[in-house]
């Protein structure tokens, strides 16, 4: 019975185990996420004075375009999907996912497709320059020729991720161990499976978008131009149907993992869980009903400006209950701080700090001030990268000892908390200053009075990219060996997948668990 | 000694003054950390809102961090705090749901009132279209017959950091919208190529300028002065580089600029009968290009390979003329980054500009267009 894993290079190629597969999503979204940090720090290098420094502007806009798109389609969702592969099976006592053979080549199609994205870098022309959110018509009539590779790159990361999505929900929908119904899954599991939905719903819509530019550019349709009795407008709506609810997917696995890491440090059971679920549902659903709140400012009608600004300020309940949640957890509890509960922590603070400017930001008539200036950049990124990133980093410190059968190492954890929490404030947070005192986002050069500020960002953000080479140090060190790790590796860990031993064998739960 | 003292004291004070007299013409405001409060009903409602929400959110924000925090610092292990297992509670999940509820219709109230006010672009006095191109916004005066394009003027020297820069970097312009204070003015907006916003803080003004659509937006500007704004909307590689200037003036002021709009404008259509030498055209033309033409071929002429082509060589500078007027007045057919100039630039300067890239750049061509040949050219289509 006991299969190892094939020897080599084959056992990466041929493999169908869901923990093979899921270590090649995270090393590869690891990889990228340092590829997206790079371009960040060609921005933010070329940000730290006024004038033109070290890029040009068509350049700087490539950087701009290809940092977004690698980040979330490279780093962030790829690192949720390794999380899923690895845990979910453990956590709900199932022996792999239900389609193995998919699973495999759902993750091998990234590596191609981002090997296509970033050589657009060197064709002529340059790589796609019009923004991760690429508007048209500058991404059809006016967009370089890489852009048919674009589109291509586009199509392939939209059918892994159905792959993954359709993997997951059959996973979790008929591999759960006897006993363990839906309301007593872990919450991780229970987000993912909602990012699921998501994602089958609205990647097939961000495909269609990326199709209608194709045929506008090489087919002579005109979906998006005037001129031809198309609607540049258009374009924001189909892309923003896809682009709200994909901020959530990238939003609601790390609410999974940061509901599974405050109890264990808390030593206390989560509070409120099926208020959890409900809530997590609840935000799905308004994603699709909010997506015009990108677009106040797009001349809609009185009515959709109404109805998309009461929608928004709507979703700051279900993510109030959650952070309500996450504090009563922590109130009365018996607290330590390692590393994954430090990020944890961090990520409910600075999480809620990106709520409250996406509260601002959902008022329409404010929103007229806001609406493509650096506020609207630092609220992205204080929910994007203290909420996706913090809390897989959280993740990777809270089940490194089980993958690895190691312990990382704590002090170096703790040194990469503090400098990336340091760093990412430093970066960000004047973000919101210079946006509210008028400076747009996606400028190369700016006016003299916004120079104090981003000065203190592009010191912040390199102080954040110092931080994360001493996680890769801190990963690497824990894989190659460390004190050993036991069964349960936390206090208080409460699931399944502590049940099993440090490391996790290559196949677990043969026969299933019972479960109470 | 006490002498030398008197000394350092009156040359401190004299470069004190000397600063600062500086600093009443060109003071750059740093270390801004909030939304100015504007100049307009609209703005001052705008900036009200923005500043209730976000005390709103301060006060929840240090009401939950202070119980985080409480926590943080009392219920730890190290201090021997036993964990409670509560771990639910109807009543307490009811208050924390509806209590946020009734917060946000509060908020949602005021929000309303001031969008309706935003929309309201009824019974304006005067009207003004604005159209986005890449890289620079164009005026026209409905009610006149004013219409100009407004473009950077800060000097390329200062953005390559070979000059030092001035108070208004990369917020000044060669024309400012001139517009009169305490009337109702309504913006038709639109764009020619892609997708632009335009807008002013100080206005609290922010339109998309999509090209094919008009868009509507309205201001009323209460005090006379000059307010800068910038493309809110990436518009591809010069979207940093198209900033707004909006200068508002008296009633009075505002028609007697106008009467020298049109005294300039005719004074401009009488330059196209007259014939110019070589040399006028070419020095011409070349303060014309680095205008209009070196956003993207380039002060060199030797543009960007694979995405704007050089005019140094090119076929159509160094082919036959009438290829060359009509890329340059019509636009391309092929590539809509070419815009069509023939209405953006007055016949001499097209004249001049057309005479300077078929001689300049080592293009050697030889040849003088007259304003007179771009006349007939037009004429002709």
């Amino acid at each position: 019975m006991a299969h190892g894993p094939q020897a080599g290079f084959k056992r990466w190629v041929y493999t169908t185990n869901h923990k093979d597969i899921g270590t090649m999503y995270l090393w590869f979204s690891f990889a990228m996420f340092f590829l997206g940090g790079c371009m960040a720090l060609i921005i933010r290098a070329e940000l730290f004075e006024p004038g033109l420094q070290i890029v040009q502007p068509e350049f700087f806009n490539q950087m701009t375009t290809m940092h977004g798109l690698i980040m979330v389609f490279g780093a962030v969702m790829p690192a949720f999907v390794g999380l899923a592969n690895w845990m979910l099976p453990m956590m709900i006592g199932a022996p792999d996912m239900a389609l193995p053979r998919m699973n495999n080549w759902s993750f091998w199609i990234l590596p191609f497709a981002f090997a296509m994205l970033v050589s657009t870098l060197f064709m002529e022309g340059g790589a796609p320059n019009f923004g991760w959110t690429f508007y048209a018509p500058l991404s059809t009539e006016y967009a370089p020729p890489s852009v048919t590779f674009f589109i291509f790159a586009i199509h392939i990361l939209g059918a892994s991720s159905i792959m993954g999505a359709i993997n997951i929900i059959a996973t979790i929908l008929n591999m759960r161990a006897p006993g363990m119904t839906l309301m007593k899954m872990p919450l991780f599991a229970w987000t993912w499976l909602i990012t699921a939905y998501l994602l089958i719903a609205v990647m097939p819509v961000l495909a269609g978008v990326v199709t209608m530019m194709l045929m506008d550019i090489h087919f002579g349709t005109s979906f998006f131009n005037a001129a031809g009795g198309g609607d540049p407008v258009l374009f924001q709506h189909v892309f923003w149907f896809f682009g709200h609810p994909e901020v959530y997917i990238m939003i609601l696995p790390a609410f999974g993992i940061i509901s599974a890491i405050i109890p264990t440090f808390a030593r206390k059971p989560l509070f409120g869980y099926s208020s959890m679920v409900y809530a997590t549902a609840s935000i799905a659903f308004l994603s699709f009903i909010v997506w015009a709140h990108h677009m106040f400012t797009v001349g809609m009608p009185i009515a959709g400006e109404l109805f998309f600004m009461y929608a928004t300020m709507l979703i700051a309940v279900p993510t109030g209950v959650k952070i309500f949640n996450w504090v009563s957890t922590m109130f009365r509890g018996s607290m330590t701080f390692e590393t994954p509960m430090l990020f944890a922590v961090a990520f409910i603070i600075l999480f809620a700090i990106g709520g409250f400017s996406g509260l601002m930001l959902a008022i329409a008539p404010a929103d007229f001030q806001y609406h493509d200036t650096y506020f609207v950049v630092a609220h992205f990124h204080y929910v994007l990268v203290p909420g996706a990133i913090f809390s897989i980093t959280a993740g990777v410190y809270y089940w490194l000892p089980k993958w690895t059968g190691h312990m990382y190492n704590e002090t170096m954890g703790k040194v990469h908390f503090w400098l990336a929490f340091v760093g990412l404030n430093l970066t960000f947070f004047p973000m919101h200053f210079v946006g509210l005192a008028g400076m747009p986002r996606r400028i190369p050069d700016y006016a003299l009075q916004f120079a104090d500020f981003n000065q203190i960002a592009s010191v912040g953000a390199f102080l954040f990219g110092a931080a994360q080479v001493v996680f890769l140090f801190n990963v690497v060190r824990t894989v190659m060996g460390g004190k050993k790790a036991s069964e349960g590796v936390w206090d208080n860990a409460q699931g399944l997948e502590w049940t099993v031993p440090s490391p996790a064998p290559y196949h677990t739960f043969s026969t299933p668990p019972a479960v109470r | 000694m006490l002498k030398g003292f008197h000394r350092l004291f009156a040359l401190l004070a004299a470069s004190l003054s000397a600063h600062s007299a500086l600093a009443e013409e060109e003071t750059v405001e740093r270390w801004g950390v909030n939304m100015p409060r504007g100049v307009t009903e609209v703005a001052q409602s705008t900036y009200e809102l923005h500043m209730l929400i976000f005390w709103i959110c301060v006060a929840i924000g240090v009401l939950v961090f202070a119980v985080m925090f409480y926590s943080m610092w009392r219920h730890r292990k190290s201090k021997g705090y036993q964990a409670a297992q509560f771990h639910e509670s109807t009543a307490v999940e009811l208050v924390w749901t509806i209590i946020p509820t009734v917060i946000l219709i509060l908020m949602a109230i005021p929000a309303t009132q001031t969008l309706y006010d935003i929309y309201d672009t009824e019974d304006a006095d005067l009207e003004i279209r604005i159209t986005g191109y890449q890289w620079k916004w164009r005026y026209d005066y409905l009610d006149s017959e004013v219409s100009f394009f407004s473009n950077l003027s800060t000097p390329r020297a200062q953005i390559d950091n070979q000059l030092p820069k001035g108070a208004n970097y990369l917020l000044e312009v060669d024309e400012p919208l001139v517009v009169p204070i305490q009337k109702k003015i309504r913006f038709l907006v639109t764009a020619n190529d892609v997708i632009h916003a335009w807008w002013v803080p100080d206005l609290a003004v922010k339109r998309d300028a999509i090209p094919g659509f008009i868009t509507e937006a309205w201001t009323r500007i209460e005090e006379p002065g000059i307010y800068r704004g910038q493309c809110a909307e990436l518009c591809g590689k010069d979207h940093g580089f198209m900033p707004i200037v909006v200068k508002a003036v008296p009633e009075e002021e505002y028609t007697a600029w106008l009467d020298s709009r049109a005294a300039t404008a005719a004074k401009t259509r009488e330059l196209t009968e007259k014939t110019f030498t070589f040399d006028d055209l070419f020095t011409r033309g070349e303060t014309v290009y680095n205008r209009a033409c070196a956003a993207c071929h380039q002060p060199n002429g030797q543009g960007v390979p694979g995405v704007f082509p050089a005019i140094a060589g090119s076929k159509i500078a160094t082919g036959p003329l009438d290829g060359h007027l009509d890329i340059v007045i019509n636009g391309s057919k092929t590539n809509p980054a070419m815009q069509a100039f023939g209405e953006q630039l007055s016949e001499v300067d097209l004249a001049a500009v057309i005479t300077y890239q078929r001689n300049a750049f080592g293009n050697d061509m030889g040849d003088t267009i007259q304003p007179i040949d771009i006349l007939n050219f037009k004429n002709k289509q």
